[in-house]
């Protein structure tokens, strides 16, 4: 790779006293990546593209916004009625934030598949999981902010988890969060305060996410290490421009939505002013939460010690703990999967039970918006079980169990053309 | 096969966004309408909507307000300056404090919102045996499949099935969520003349009043998919090329 070279003297100057032509350069021009990336490794540069698409729209529309419990609800009918293309605005940036979940957890799904949670990946997927927590705070006081009743009811049912904790640290902890004694006012003002500060700390991590992507440069779908220079080829013009395509296919989609279905990912009752007195009849999370508010909800009984009486954990708390525990495992990955092989290419058993994760999850999904009543409950108990044995049971034995194929000798290998080295 | 199997997840986990809507709609089902303003390519019907207006200010206005609607908003169905001058001086809105410190009534303008049926939530209870009427400004996008709901809410009402026993001052109907409102059956055969003379059945003002109110609740849906398509065909063509580019820039590799 060749470096940076420029004749532009005035440039010259600046590079050698502050080298952002030549770290651009290194990062995003000849910054090698391995030739056989293929279309999941567009998701992480979208997932940048739609963080500053968030932030563009969010910066416009809280130009607008009025952070009070009596005038919330109306600056946003004010935005979508009386300021120009506010209703654009809007339905970008409410889109966007779903758009933002299926990005990263197909960015996610992508890392799981192909074992890039691996070394010397570890850091670089635990900055991942940092993010994805930053997201859904983000995600949460945002959809606060319209104030209408699954905006109340649904910040009502979340900060209220938080009451679990015990020795009287949780309500304490609740009325402080509520900055009184239910959701209000000074809760409406600091999930604005906080929904304003948070995506700028996610872009900071996004960055730290990049510097440690480059140390080592990306996984592939082969998931070994690149041997020599004929299994790298410059990321520009090749990947500039394939992340470009992957962007114009991304949008397609989310223009269909954001012009024919803006609100086909929301909740109908978000258009009825928030009202304390009277409790919708289901209080469903946004689409995203679901397979975690499934997992909340999967914990319908007291955990203690048999035949005595006494119980440790209460229901409630249980569910908590469930609910965090099934992200916070996530940083755990790269030591519970005790195989040294990444792709699943190459792991036929493992490749069986990602999809049964996969399944997992949906069906998680799918009973997070049921009501808490049987048969949803037992099925959403077995779909918690399996995540976590996932996690726990499957991934450290299948390194053991599993016989591995054999891997092929380079990425560039002429032997596995015209198989799946190529990209696809 | 795995790119089908991608596809089918991220398939199956949009569809997962519609859950609710299993959840909600249990209880009764709900026939679509054929809208104008439904698909790709719909508009509004300015005369569906100046009757549906018309409905409105001659029926529900007695108990729905329409908070968030002004009238110069009405220049949206086809109404020049004067007459939504003239429209607007027909209602009676609060001003002031005077000189002398006094609210004091004046002729409504353009500028104003439609008023409140009521001065607030326990007069409106009052007048209405304990029930609240909604302000009817977002209704269409506040119920599942609004439009469709509206309307067939509308000319819902029936007699109770045998054995349901009603409770006092409601009535039966069949897609309202629990089938007891306290609503009275609002639409009657003939109840006001059009303006432009087409005849007053309830069909035709449930229909018409769901044309204004869709409108009320979305102003801007005309627009937004008239911007959709070029927005759309312009993205087509950029991907488009963008693939041709991709092709030839990747081809020395293969
Ligand atoms: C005599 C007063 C009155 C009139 C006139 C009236 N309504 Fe209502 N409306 C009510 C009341 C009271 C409720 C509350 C019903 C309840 O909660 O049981 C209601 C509720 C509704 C609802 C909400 C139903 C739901 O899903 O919660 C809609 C929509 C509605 N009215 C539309 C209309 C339309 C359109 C008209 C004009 C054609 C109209 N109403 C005329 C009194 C009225
Ligand atoms: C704001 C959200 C995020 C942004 C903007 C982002 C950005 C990126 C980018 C640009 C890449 C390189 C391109 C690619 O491999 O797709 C990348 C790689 C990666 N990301 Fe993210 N990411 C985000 C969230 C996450 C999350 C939530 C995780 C998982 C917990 C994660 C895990 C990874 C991993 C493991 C890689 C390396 C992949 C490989 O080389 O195979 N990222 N990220």
């Amino acid at each position: 790779m060749s470096g940076f070279k420029t004749n532009n003297r005035t440039i010259k100057w600046l590079d050698s006293r502050l080298p952002v032509f030549s770290t651009m350069n290194h990062h995003l021009i000849d910054y090698p990546a391995p030739r056989n990336l293929n279309y999941l490794w567009n998701f992480g540069s979208l997932a940048g593209i739609v963080l500053v698409v968030m932030i563009i729209t969010g910066i416009l529309l809280a130009m607008q916004y009025t952070p009070h419990v009596d005038m919330a609800f109306d600056s946003v009918e004010r935005i979508m009625r009386d300021v120009n293309y506010g209703w654009l605005i809007r339905y970008m940036h409410m889109n966007g934030a779903s758009f933002f979940f299926i990005v990263v957890y197909a960015h996610m799904l992508r890392g799981l598949y192909y074992g890039s949670y691996k070394a010397p990946r570890e850091v670089l997927w635990g900055l991942g999981v940092i993010i994805l927590l930053l997201m859904m705070a983000t995600a949460f006081m945002g959809y606060v902010l319209p104030w209408g009743q699954m905006s109340f009811w649904g910040a009502t049912v979340i900060t209220n988890l938080f009451s679990a904790i015990p020795w009287g640290i949780g309500d304490a902890l609740v009325t402080w969060l509520w900055g009184g004694f239910s959701v209000d006012n000074p809760t409406l003002n600091r999930f604005f305060a906080l929904h304003y500060l948070l995506p700028f700390i996610i872009v900071a991590v996004v960055f730290l996410h990049l510097w440690a992507l480059h140390a080592f440069g990306s996984n592939n779908p082969l998931g070994i290490d690149a041997k020599g220079p004929q299994d790298k080829i410059p990321f520009h013009p090749y990947y500039t421009v394939k992340d470009l395509l992957g962007l114009g296919v991304f949008l397609i989609i989310f223009a269909g939505f954001i012009f024919y279905a803006p609100n086909y990912m929301g909740h109908p009752d978000n258009y009825i002013e928030a009202n304390p007195l009277v409790t919708p009849a289901h209080i469903v999370p946004e689409w995203y939460f679901l397979p975690f508010y499934a997992m909340l909800r999967a914990i319908t009984f007291d955990i203690g010690i048999p035949f005595t009486g006494i119980t440790l954990i209460d229901a409630k708390l249980g569910g908590v703990l469930v609910m965090f525990g099934s992200i916070i495992i996530l940083f755990f990955l790269p030591w519970l999967d005790t195989s040294p092989v990444r792709s699943s290419r190459f792991r036929p058993l493992y490749k069986l039970f990602f999809w049964v994760l996969v399944v997992a999850l949906l069906v998680l999904g799918y009973v997070g918006a049921m009501p808490p009543e049987q048969p949803w409950v037992t099925i959403g108990q077995i779909a918690t079980a399996y995540y976590f044995a996932h996690f726990l049971i499957v991934m450290p034995l299948l390194g053991k169990l599993e016989r591995p194929k054999p891997l092929p000798a380079s990425i560039a290998d002429p032997v596995l053309k015209p198989g799946p080295a190529t990209n696809q | 096969m795995k790119k089908l199997a991608i596809i089918a997840a991220a398939a199956a986990f949009l569809g997962l966004a519609q859950a609710p809507v299993v959840q909600a709609a249990e209880e009764v089902e709900i026939p679509s309408h054929d809208w104008s303003f439904s698909g790709m390519f719909g508009t509004f019907d300015r005369a569906k909507q100046q009757r549906g207006l018309q409905v409105y200010r001659e029926v529900c206005a007695a108990c729905h307000g329409l908070r968030l609607v002004a009238f110069r908003n009405l220049a949206d169905l086809g109404y020049n300056e004067d007459e939504i001058r003239s429209l607007a001086a027909d209602y009676q809105v609060e001003d002031g404090p005077d000189e002398n410190g006094d609210m004091f009534m004046r002729d409504g303008v353009a500028s104003d919102r439609f008023p409140a049926p009521f001065p607030n939530e326990n007069a409106a209870r009052m007048a209405n045996n304990g029930a609240l009427p909604p302000d009817l400004s977002l209704i269409t996008k506040a119920r599942q499949q609004g439009p469709d709901y509206l309307y067939h809410l509308l000319l819902g009402y029936q007699d109770p099935p045998a054995g349901v026993e009603m409770m006092d001052g409601m009535y039966y109907n069949a897609y309202f969520p629990g089938h007891q409102i306290a609503m009275a059956p609002p639409l009657m055969e003939g109840a006001i003349s059009y303006a432009d003379g087409t005849p007053a059945t309830t069909q035709q003002m449930a229909e018409d009043v769901t044309y204004f109110l869709t409108w009320a609740a979305e102003p801007n849906l005309e627009a937004r998919k008239q911007m959709g398509m070029k927005v759309i065909l312009f993205l087509l063509i950029f991907t488009g090329l963008l693939y041709a580019v991709k092709r030839k820039v990747w081809a020395d590799l293969h």
